[in-house]
């Protein structure tokens, strides 16, 4: 270790001797190691959005969907069916011991006014559950509740979009807005929660008890006034996701009196499984980008070897002389060790600031999230100094071996 | 304590250049004593630059053996080769063999960079020492290129001294120095020979500089043809008394 401080001291001298070429040598370093490190960052800021964008459609959900109807021969897609209601709802919420929460919630479009202003949304019933289920939050104001939806209260709930757009800064709560020429009183506003997956605006909403909307808004006939467009369901955790889903198989083809030979008029769908294939693409997507840029730090570290194998034959009286004085092997080794590792140390930490700064710029210019992780940087600092080892081990060792006649003979 | 420094038994070194096999040493056997003073001569291709770098310990014998200050190091290995070469032999090159941009002190502080005596920490401080005993007092933080070749070899000089060895060998130490310089340089062999009882070994082709020995050893054809004390040694020292100064020449080396 004693010897680690006087190889540096004489690795510094030497490198300074050669600026140019010093720096000329790092810039391979330096490129690879900043290359490595905005590619990281590109790759896994795309991940932490998609895991953010997940995140926002609640955990452990299940998705519950009429299946698709024929009718005169005709077969209409998924969803068409106005096969589910509210009791299956319940029933499932009862009978299904893997479930945590059920809601059931329809979506219909309508206009909303409030004083001059109007606006075109989504409005969905459902239970209080809902909010519980897809984690959404109130911002301000309160919840709908249970009696709310018993009693089929003409209460809403705005999401951010409706507010910025109804009430140009304005206070919405207590306020009263029409949908479709009902007035409905602003319970409350939601917590935003950015685009959904697959880019839809999650706070152009607004929130109804399921009971109030089918009747007042949705308008749906008494046949059907029961059925509901999707049973949002919650498991008690990952693990219970499958189980939910098959118990939940169950209990509907048990309400829905299917034979075993019918098939399903719902359909089930678990979103995780969905978006966490996406997230598998984009982790694939982040290490093929490293690997890419890993590339050119092999470059830069053939860049060294390079470098020092010329150093080390300019050096060769000198290292004729200190063998001549007592340098062992092991010293000569390792003080060119030593100078391959500080040049692509060196490179390493500029790189590592350089990539930074270019992924801070890309998600400036281009727009696309970045995440810089401790980890990556600590990673790019260890790997740049492993290949200033490997790269640095085979001029070192052939200083090391030089036979100090021959060496000190050298012109 | 053996007496002997340096005992050589039928030495022998034969090389192999392509096809062509080179007998360098022909079974050589030589006795140095401690302290002495030996000038070693020949042409070239006689065979006693193979004879100094097995005696420096740089290379090894293809036979014979070779015991230096009691210890059999014709069979060492590398490593250790290197260990004897730190902490018992000073070498003295004709080219120097300085560091480049790095001050007299520095290189003289050198070759305690691979020893494994303790006091390292002391090194400076020893160096300094080194430095003003060859007379380079006050020029410790010179680099070579602002040194003249007489001051230059003092500093190898030094630095051959710094870990106390038991022989300073010396490979034409005055082959790039004018006559003057080259009388100082051997006035400094002298000196640290009876001051310090360090046995000194000189190659030279020169006979007036092998004068300045006690005994003259002269190679032929990888054999020793003559070995011979010198009746009267000159004495370097009292030479430079003699000699009109020549401060001029000094000073004009010294410009960069």
């Amino acid at each position: 270790m004693k010897k680690i401080l006087p190889a540096m001291k004489i690795a510094f001298r030497a490198l300074r001797v050669n600026k140019m070429r010093s720096a000329l040598t790092m810039l391979g370093i330096i490129i690879g190691v900043g290359a490595v490190i905005a590619m990281v960052a590109v790759g896994s800021g795309a991940s932490q959005r998609i895991e953010q964008q997940i995140a926002s459609i609640g955990s452990n959900v299940i998705i519950v969907i009429p299946g698709s109807i024929t009718a005169s021969g005709i077969r209409l897609g998924s969803g068409n069916a106005t096969t589910l209601t509210s009791d299956d709802a319940r029933a499932i919420a009862r009978d299904c011991p893997s479930v945590q929460a059920v809601a059931p919630s329809s979506r219909s479009g309508a206009q909303v006014v409030y004083g001059n202003n109007n606006w075109a949304t989504s409005i969905y019933g459902t239970t209080p559950d809902y909010l519980i289920i897809r984690d959404i939050g109130i911002q301000s104001g309160s919840a709908f509740t249970q009696q709310d939806v018993d009693s089929d209260a003409k209460v809403a709930l705005l999401g951010q979009t409706v507010v910025n757009n109804l009430f140009n800064g304005a206070d919405p709560i207590g306020q009263v807005i029409r949908i479709k020429h009902v007035p409905f009183t602003v319970a409350g506003t939601l917590v935003p929660k950015g685009q959904s997956p697959t880019g839809q605006d999650q706070d152009d909403v607004i929130l109804l008890p399921i009971t109030t909307a089918q009747k007042k808004v949705f308008g749906v006939n008494q046949a059907r006034a029961n059925s509901v467009g999707s049973l949002m369901v919650q498991a008690r955790g990952p693990q219970f996701i499958q189980p939910a889903q098959d118990e939940m198989r169950a209990v509907l083809r048990q309400r829905h009196h299917l034979q075993p030979n019918q098939d399903d008029d719902f359909t089930i769908r678990n979103l995780e499984e969905v978006f966490q294939a996406q997230e598998t693409s984009s982790h694939v997507m982040s290490i093929l980008l490293a690997a890419i840029a890993s590339v050119s730090l092999i470059v830069g570290g053939i860049g060294i070897m390079n470098i020092m194998l010329v150093s080390v034959t300019e050096r060769t009286r000198e290292i004729g002389l200190r063998q001549a004085v007592g340098a062992k092997t092991r010293d000569i080794l390792t003080q060119f060790l030593v100078e391959a590792v500080t040049l692509s140390v060196l490179g390493g930490v500029v790189g590592i600031v350089l990539g930074v700064i270019a992924s801070k710029l890309i998600s400036v210019f281009a727009q696309w999230s970045t995440l810089i992780s401790p980890g990556a940087i600590l990673l790019a600092f260890i790997f740049s100094a492993l290949v200033g080892v490997f790269f640095g081990f085979y001029p070192a060792r052939k200083a090391a071996l030089l036979d100090p006649i021959e060496a000190l003979r050298y012109e | 304590m053996a007496e002997r420094l340096i005992q050589i038994r039928e030495l022998t070194k034969v090389y192999q250049l392509g096809d062509v096999i080179v007998n360098a040493l022909r079974g050589v056997s030589i006795e140095i004593e401690r302290g002495s003073f030996v000038a070693i001569m020949g042409p070239s291709g006689s065979g006693k630059t193979t004879f100094m770098n097995i005696v420096g310990c740089l290379d090894k014998p293809t036979s014979g053996t070779y015991i230096l200050d009691g210890v059999n190091v014709s069979t060492l290995a590398r490593d250790q080769l290197a260990e004897i070469r730190n902490q018992k032999i000073g070498f003295v090159f004709q080219q120097f063999n300085l560091l480049a941009r790095t001050t007299a002190v520095e290189n003289v502080e050198l070759p305690l960079l691979y020893s494994s005596r303790d006091g390292v920490n002391h090194g400076h401080a020893q160096a300094l020492r080194a430095l003003d005993w060859v007379g380079l007092a006050g020029r410790e933080l010179h680099r070579p290129n602002q040194l003249s070749g007489g001051q230059q070899q003092r500093v190898a000089i030094a630095r051959a001294l710094i870990n106390d060895p038991q022989i300073i060998l010396a490979d034409e130490p005055t082959g790039a120095l004018d006559s003057r310089t080259s009388i100082e340089i051997m006035a400094l062999f002298q000196k640290l020979n009876r001051e310090s009882g360090i046995s000194v070994i000189v190659v030279t082709h020169e006979p007036d500089i092998a004068q300045y020995s006690s005994r003259i050893i002269r190679f032929k054809d990888g054999q020793v043809v003559s070995d011979e004390p010198v009746r009267r040694p000159r004495n370097a020292q009292h030479e430079l008394e003699v000699l009109p100064r020549e401060e001029a020449a000094e000073t004009e080396a010294v410009a960069p």
